[in-house]
């Protein structure tokens, strides 16, 4: 039997739910003899998102063009997407910049300008540095997901009780207070 | 005051009267097309002309053909004049005297107004809003003599029941069941409310009542507060309908100085004192327990039934509480009789109704008609039609209403029948819509209503209405997917079953409607999801 | 005392006349989730949460505010129920900025509780993200509107417990919000006794004490009801 197709992306998010992932310890090396890790910020270094990949866990909100145009790709080359984590399920903290209502303005000039040591400038460079979105969105609003997986970030154990089933052709029980609450 | 007396000051009405009458509108539609000025150059005019011995000019209210305003009808010899300018309004009397009118001649005949039946507006038009003795001529404040001094209070309940009158605010409740409830309910204290906080848009039926009859709402009150055992009276008037207050006001204090309110009212050992309370501009306020909390000085938030107002209504007491046109039907049930009300309309839904007929039809305004006319008579036949084009769909029941296609027009007009297709009676709103409209628009509308007018106490209706307020705009604005679609309609249901009072549970209403019957309308703004063509334009979030 | 005996999700009840569903469900044993009931203060059915289904009425009844009948039959968990219950849930959290990470009631929250009673593991709804302010003008204590639910618990609370009314709420629909005094920025109503039974009360991180920690939150919200009891029978121990 083919390997388990398996990858994770990040998208705007602190990393803290790659983290946590990393905190699964020895159950790392289960998981190594079970998927082949196609695609990831911590676990290989391919630089393309592969077609026909089985699982993905998608950290982070979608807050930029470059995030969207991943989240599409990710979402037409994946059989299972995984919401990993408060930002995913909810944009959580990146969000926080959508009550200022104008866009992304206000948090760059208070970024790039206001907060600016020194040489003042909003950042712009066309097809290197990403544009903002107006909005930012949970990945949900944007892509249909298969599996939510709150926790900000979820612990170990909540990865693992996700993963597990799945890798043996099971739906995981996202109920009750170890799988679900956020924060 | 006695009978004796009451019929003194009727006849001394009449004696007073000239043999010719002229009749301005003076409520609020052709007062803002400038019927004030028309009535005073026509009282001018009857000066200049040397009439005043024959001819007199009173301001009236409502005659019901709004669109054509301002309206002067001259009787006995029934003509009637549409869009009468100042200008133009001296030569209406000069026709009197043998000159020609230059004013458009209406056709007193036209099916707009043959076709109607006048309980609720029997005096509208006639009678002088302002001068009780007026209303005293054609007969007024005799139901309520009847009914003190001939009538036992039970057997006054048992003749609403007889009648098969329903609520006229729009859920239909059967107002003589009501009116038994609180009849029997424990307590010396009960309270009659009369609810005039009319907001359904384009809806001006109780307004109209209100300013051309004040005198049949307060009469109608009165008798309620005998029937039930209630001294203390209410009427709840928004804030928006000033022409209404002003004419309330007038019309209690003149029958209170007749004795025909307060105390010892005809001489009887019963006393009603009725007071005014003003709406703030809430529409929530219509429902009846906001209301209640409003009149007693809290924020107009409803409250869970049970307990219903029969048994613990304002101030904790029993509290008779029914619509404008509820009340403005009684005297006539009183004058005329249980069965002679009863032999008018259809089984379930007795008597008449009036509505407010606006939208894309060619005459516009306020009628009265039997219960089971089908809609096709009142918007083909009495309405005209639509001016260019064909009927699509004819919203009743305002936000809590529904949309009936034009292929159901044949539908009567009842309780029971408008219910089975999605709509409901409502108030008395009636908007006529033609090819033009897209229903989804007339969805998005009205809940741009709810979600303005909810008042924010419970979950589903607070927030389900902006969420669905969102959903509607994400479709017209093509950013909508079939999965939401799926849940605009499962929010529909859940903000229906969940809601806390009547607002909420009927604020999909208009969306479930137009979605039964225009379905199409929805499909064809439908999009693909983006991932799936590629495209990567920014997701482009509904402002919420 | 006269009793009712009643069936809910096939729990025979036995209860005192006058007592609400949702005391007879707790009495059963049955959980039925609510957020803006608590025991002590006046019931008033508007988060709907406690919603349930009784045999022969086609409407749907909020536990907190029906009372009992002989010979009810109750289900509190029929399908139409849960998933209103999560629509429900959904709603609120999509209408605030409940944001669990940086909330100092993560991990006691009453709102968090009930999403995971209801199973709730993301939001279909869109999140509104409304910009709602906080109000730091107590010396002791503050308030988050953006963490808010409109429960009004804080409201009633204050007025009937405390007597002292400093909270009541302001607008209406989706501009509501929960008002101090005239208007007045918290600090500056002298009505307030500064007796923290607001921030007891609060389902949620909305009212708090300042300078508490996520670690630290505690509330004591069955003083209210042992308040009540008090007052009414005259019972001062607990």
């Amino acid at each position: 039997m083919d390997k388990i197709k398996f990858a994770t992306i990040w998208l705007a998010g602190c990393s803290g739910c790659h983290m946590s992932f990393l905190d699964l310890d020895e159950f790392l090396i289960d998981l190594a003899d079970l998927v082949d890790v196609v695609y990831s910020p911590v676990g290989c270094d391919l630089k393309d998102y592969p077609e026909g990949v089985d699982v993905c866990l998608v950290e982070g909100a979608v807050a930029n063009e470059d995030n969207l145009e991943l989240i599409y790709q990710v979402r037409r080359r994946t059989q299972t997407l995984i919401a990993f984590g408060d930002c995913a399920v909810t944009a959580n903290v990146p969000a926080m910049r959508n009550m200022l209502r104008e866009g992304a303005k206000p948090v760059l000039e208070r970024g790039y300008l206001e907060l600016a040591d020194e040489n003042p400038h909003l950042p712009h460079a066309p097809g290197i540095v990403p544009e903002l979105l107006d909005r930012v969105l949970p990945v949900h609003e944007v892509v249909p997901i298969d599996i939510f997986m709150p926790g900000c970030p979820p612990s170990a154990d909540r990865i693992r009780a996700t993963l597990e089933p799945l890798l043996q052709g099971q739906q995981p029980a996202m109920v009750g207070r170890d799988m679900i609450k956020f924060g | 005051m006695n009978l004796t007396e009451l019929l003194d000051v009727a006849a001394a009405e009449k004696a007073r009267q000239r043999p010719i009458k002229v009749h301005c509108c003076t409520s609020t539609g052709c007062r803002s097309a400038n019927a004030t000025a028309v009535m005073g150059n026509l009282q001018q005019a009857v000066e200049n002309e040397n009439l005043s011995d024959q001819v007199e000019v009173i301001g009236v209210g409502c005659m019901g053909f709004c669109g054509r305003g301002p309206l002067v009808q001259i009787d006995p010899q029934d003509d009637l004049y549409e869009e009468v300018t100042p200008e133009d309004a001296p030569s209406i009397i000069e026709a009197l005297n043998g000159g020609s009118a230059k004013s458009i001649k209406g056709d007193a005949q036209h099916p707009f107004f043959a076709r109607q039946m006048k309980i609720v507006r029997q005096h509208s038009g006639k009678v002088d809003p302002e001068r009780i003795e007026s209303y005293i001529a054609l007969g007024g404040y005799q139901s309520l003599f009847k009914v003190l001094y001939e009538m036992e209070p039970v057997d006054v309940v048992g003749e609403i029941q007889q009648s098969g009158l329903r609520g006229r605010g729009g859920g239909g409740y059967p107002t003589g069941l009501k009116w038994a409830t609180v009849a029997k309910m424990p307590g010396n204290q009960k309270y009659v409310i009369c609810n005039g906080d009319e907001g359904d848009p384009g809806a001006f039926m109780d307004r109209s009542v209100l300013e051309s009859d004040p005198h049949l709402v307060l009469e109608g009150m009165a008798i309620a507060g005998y029937a039930i055992g209630a001294n203390h009276g209410y009427i709840y008037v928004r804030a928006e309908y000033p022409l209404a207050i002003k004419r309330l006001q007038k019309a209690i204090q003149q029958a209170k100085k007749y004795g025909l309110l307060g105390s010892q009212v005809f001489d009887s050992p019963f006393d009603f004192k009725v007071d005014i309370r003003i709406g703030a501009g809430a529409f929530v306020c219509g429902e009846e327990t906001a209301l209640i909390q409003s009149i007693e000085g809290g924020r107009g938030n409803p409250v869970p039934r049970p307990p219903y107002p029969a048994e613990k209504g304002l101030y904790g007491c029993p509290t008779l509480i029914n619509n404008v046109e509820t009340f403005a039907n009684i005297t006539s049930i009183i004058r005329e009789g249980a069965d002679w009300y009863a032999s008018i309309g259809t089984e379930n839904s007795k008597g008449t109704k009036v509505f407010a007929l606006t939208g894309k039809i060619r005459n516009n305004g306020l009628i009265e008609v039997p219960m089971g006319i089908t809609l096709r008579e009142i918007v083909e036949d009495m309405g005209g039609g639509v001016p260019d084009g064909e009927v699509k769909a004819v919203q009743t029941g305002g936000p809590s209403g529904g949309c009936i296609p034009a292929s159901m027009l044949d539908t009567p007009v009842d309780y029971d029948s408008l219910r089975a297709i999605g709509s409901m009676m409502g108030s008395g709103g009636m908007v006529v819509m033609d090819h033009t409209t897209s229903m989804v628009e007339i969805a998005q509308f009205y809940m741009e209503f709810c979600r303005g007018e909810t008042c924010g106490k419970c979950v589903p209706c607070r927030t389900g209405t902006v969420q669905l307020y969102a959903l509607l705009t994400k479709l017209l604005k093509r950013q909508a997917t079939a999965a939401d679609l799926e849940k605009l309609e499962a929010l529909c249901l859940m903000v229906r079953d969940t809601s806390l009072c009547g607002l909420g549970q009927s604020a999909p209403n208009p969306v479930l409607s137009t979605l039964k019957y225009f379905r199409q309308e929805y499909d064809d703004l439908l999009v693909q999801p983006a991932y799936l063509n590629g495209t990567s334009s920014a997701a482009e979030a509904v402002t919420l | 005392m006269a009793v009712k005996t009643l069936k809910i999700d096939d729990i025979d009840v036995a209860i005192e006349a006058g007592a609400t569903l949702l005391q007879a469900a707790q009495e059963a044993g049955v959980p039925i989730p609510k957020l803006c009931a608590m025991k002590g203060i006046s019931s008033i059915g508007a988060c709907r949460l406690c919603l349930v289904e009784v045999e022969g009425i086609n409407k749907l009844l909020p536990a907190c505010v029906t009372e009992v009948a002989e010979g009810m039959v109750v289900h509190t968990q029929t399908p139409k129920l849960q998933e209103y219950r999560r629509m429900t849930v959904e709603l609120i959290f999509a209408e605030g900025n409940h944001v669990c990470s940086i909330c100092v009631a993560n991990g006691n929250c009453e709102l968090q509780d009930v999403a995971i009673e209801v199973g709730m593991d993301h939001s279909r709804f869109t999140y509104r993200f409304p910009d709602r302010g906080v109000d730091l003008s107590h010396p002791s204590f503050g308030i988050d509107h953006n963490r808010c639910i409109l429960c009004t618990r804080c409201v009633r609370v204050c007025d009937e417990v405390e007597g002292a009314h400093v909270w009541d709420v302001a607008n209406r629909g989706a501009a509501c919000y929960i008002v101090s005094g005239l208007n007045q920025p918290w600090g500056e109503v002298s009505a307030c006794t500064s007796c923290g039974k607001c921030v007891d009360a609060c389902p949620t991180g909305a009212i708090f004490r300042k300078g508490e920690t996520t670690g630290e939150k505690q509330r004591d919200r069955d003083k209210f009801a042992f308040l009540s009891t008090a007052r009414e029978k005259r019972e001062w121990t607990r």
